[in-house]
C-alpha cells in the first residue's frame, strides 16, 4: 500500500498528475489516495521530497 | 454564490484570474473558486517572466516586482558560462516577481471586473448532462453545492483533476514531469540583475538548477530534474541542499518551495462540451523552460474571449468551443510550445562533454542576431565533431 509521511509531505501535487490511475487528490494541504491506487509507485519516484512510500503491508 | 452563471472558472492561478476577469468585461456572470484558503500562496514558482509578456497583460508595479533582470547565465557542466546580455536574450530576461501579490492582483482586478470569488472552495465533481459539463460541485467551507455554468473552466493547474474526472487524460509521463524544489535565500552575494541557469547531468539531469534574484542579497535558489532520474537520495531537494551547502554556505532559508512543473505536449484537445482546459492544466508550459507564467494568461484571456462569444450565440458545444483550442495552437505561444519541446527533446540527449563543447565555442562568439536558427548555424560551423548532433536539431527546426 501506499504510505504518505505526512511530516515530509510538502502538498505540492507533482505525485497527482503522474499517477495512472487519477488515485491521489491534494485536498488544500492534505494529500489523499483512493482504492484505485495500484501501488505502481510512480508517485513514490516523483517526489520531490520523499514524502511517499510503497510498503508491503495490505 | 449563486446557483448558475455563464461562466465557472475552477483555480485562482494566473490562468484562472485572467480568464474570470476577461470574461466578467465582457458582461458574463462569473464564479472563481479557489481550494485554498489564500490566492498565491504557498508558492510554486520561481516566479521568472519575460518584460514583454508581461506588459500584454499588466502594468508592472514595484509592489510586486522583486529584480528587474539585465542579462542571464548558462552555466556549462565544466563551469563555462555563456551570458546573454537582454538586448540578445529577449523574452527569456525578464523580472522576477512576487507571486504571492502578483496572484492577488490578478484575482482582485477579476473581482473588481464583476467576478464572483471563493477561497477554500474547490471542485469536486463535475455536473454531466448527456455528456455535456454544465458546471461543477463545489465543496465550500463544509457546504456542498451544485453550481451549473454554460461553460466551465479548468484553470487547476499541474494536478490538472477536473478535465480527468470529465474523461480526459492529463496523466504527465514521468520523465517529463519537473520534479522541483527551491529556497528563497537571504543573506547571499548576488548579482542582482542577472539570472543564473547551471545545467549538466551531474547537477540537474535533464532539466537545471537556478538562481533568480529577489532584490538585494536575496534569491530564489532552485532546481527541476525528470521525474525518471529522481531517486532516493538524488531527489530535487537532495540536489539543491548539496548545492546551496557549497555555493552559498553563509545563505539562510527564508521560505521553503517544492512543485511539479509538467514540460510534456499540450493535451491532444483542450475543449469539450461545455467545457474549456487553460495553462498548467492544459498543460501548456513552455517544455523548454518550464515557464508557464504568461501561458496560463494567454489561454485564459482567449479561452474567456472565445467563451463569451459562444454564451451569447447560445451554443457551447466543443465544436464551437474549438475556436479557442485551434487558435492557441496557431498563436506564436502554440509555436513557440511545438518548437521548444522539439529542442528540449534534443537537448535530453546531450552529454555534460557535448554541454561542455557547445558552452565554449558560445561563449567566443557574439552573435548580434540571437535567434535558434542563427546559433544552431553558428555552432555547427564551429563544432564539426557534433555535426551530426546539431543536424538532428536542425532538421527538426524546419
Ligand atoms: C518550482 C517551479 C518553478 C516555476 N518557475 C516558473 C517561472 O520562473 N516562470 C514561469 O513563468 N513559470 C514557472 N513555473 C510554472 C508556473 O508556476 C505555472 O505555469 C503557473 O502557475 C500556471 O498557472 P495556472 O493558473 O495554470 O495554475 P496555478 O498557478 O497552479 O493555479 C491553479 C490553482 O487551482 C487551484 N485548484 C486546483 N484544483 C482545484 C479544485 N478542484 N477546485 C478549486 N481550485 C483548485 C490550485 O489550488 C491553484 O491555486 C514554475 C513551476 C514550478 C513548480
Amino acid at each position: 500500500m501506499l504510505n504518505i509521511h505526512r511530516d515530509i509531505c510538502g502538498y505540492c501535487g507533482a505525485c497527482v498528475s503522474v499517477c495512472p490511475e487519477g488515485a491521489l487528490e491534494l485536498i488544500d494541504a492534505y494529500l489523499t489516495v483512493s482504492s484505485l491506487c495500484m501501488n505502481c509507485g510512480l508517485c513514490a519516484q516523483v517526489c520531490p521530497l520523499g514524502a511517499l512510500e510503497v510498503t508491503d503491508e495490505e | 454564490m449563486k446557483s448558475e452563471y455563464d461562466l465557472l472558472v475552477i483555480g485562482g492561478g494566473p490562468g484562472g484570474a485572467i480568464a474570470a476577469r476577461t470574461a466578467a468585461e465582457a458582461g458574463l456572470s462569473v464564479c472563481l473558486v479557489e481550494k485554498r484558503p489564500a490566492i498565491g500562496a504557498p508558492v510554486r514558482c520561481a516566479e521568472g517572466i519575460g518584460k514583454k509578456l508581461l506588459h500584454e497583460f499588466i502594468e508592472p508595479d514595484e509592489r510586486w516586482i522583486a529584480s528587474d533582470i539585465r542579462r542571464a547565465r548558462i552555466i556549462a557542466p565544466d563551469g563555462t558560462a555563456v551570458s546573454l546580455e537582454e538586448s540578445m536574450a529577449g523574452s527569456e530576461v525578464g523580472y522576477v516577481i512576487e507571486r504571492k501579490i502578483f496572484d492577488r492582483e490578478l484575482v482582485w482586478n477579476a473581482a473588481e471586473a464583476g467576478s464572483d470569488v471563493f477561497v477554500k472552495t474547490r471542485a469536486s465533481a463535475p455536473i454531466m448532462e448527456g455528456g455535456t459539463i454544465t458546471g461543477a460541485i463545489i465543496e465550500s467551507c463544509g457546504e456542498t453545492r451544485r453550481v451549473h455554468a454554460d461553460v466551465t473552466i479548468a484553470a487547476d493547474g499541474v494536478e490538472s483533476k477536473f478535465a480527468r474526472w470529465c474523461g480526459i487524460n492529463t496523466t504527465v509521463p514521468l520523465r517529463e514531469m519537473m520534479t522541483c524544489a527551491q529556497y528563497l535565500l537571504t543573506n547571499i552575494d548576488i548579482d542582482q540583475t542577472c539570472t543564473d541557469f547551471y545545467l549538466g547531468n551531474y547537477v540537474a539531469p535533464e532539466g537545471y538548477l537556478w538562481i533568480f534574484p529577489k532584490g538585494r542579497r536575496s534569491a530564489n535558489v532552485g532546481i527541476g530534474i525528470s521525474g525518471r532520474k529522481s531517486t532516493e537520495g538524488n531527489r530535487a531537494k537532495d540536489r539543491l541542499d548539496r548545492f546551496v551547502k557549497e555555493r552559498f554556505p553563509e545563505g539562510k532559508i527564508i521560505e521553503y518551495i517544492i512543485g511539479g512543473d509538467p514540460v510534456c505536449e499540450p493535451l491532444d484537445c483542450t475543449v469539450a462540451d461545455g467545457l474549456m482546459i487553460i495553462g498548467d492544466a492544459a498543460r501548456v508550459v513552455d517544455p523548454l523552460t518550464g515557464g508557464g507564467i504568461y501561458n496560463s494568461m494567454f489561454t485564459g484571456r482567449l479561452a474567456a474571449g472565445v467563451a463569451a462569444k459562444c454564451i451569447s450565440g447560445g451554443l457551447c458545444s466543443r465544436e464551437r468551443l474549438m475556436e479557442y483550442d485551434e487558435t492557441w495552437r496557431r498563436s506564436e505561444m502554440g509555436r513557440v510550445l511545438e518548437r521548444n519541446y522539439r529542442i528540449k527533446e534534443f537537448f535530453i540527449t546531450l552529454s555534460d562533454h557535448h554541454m561542455n563543447t557547445l558552452a565554449k565555442s558560445l561563449a567566443s562568439i557574439t552573435l548580434s542576431d540571437f535567434s535558434v536558427k542563427t546559433l544552431v548555424k553558428e555552432l555547427t560551423k564551429r563544432n564539426p565533431a557534433l555535426l551530426m548532433k546539431l543536424n538532428e536539431l536542425k532538421t527538426t527546426l524546419n
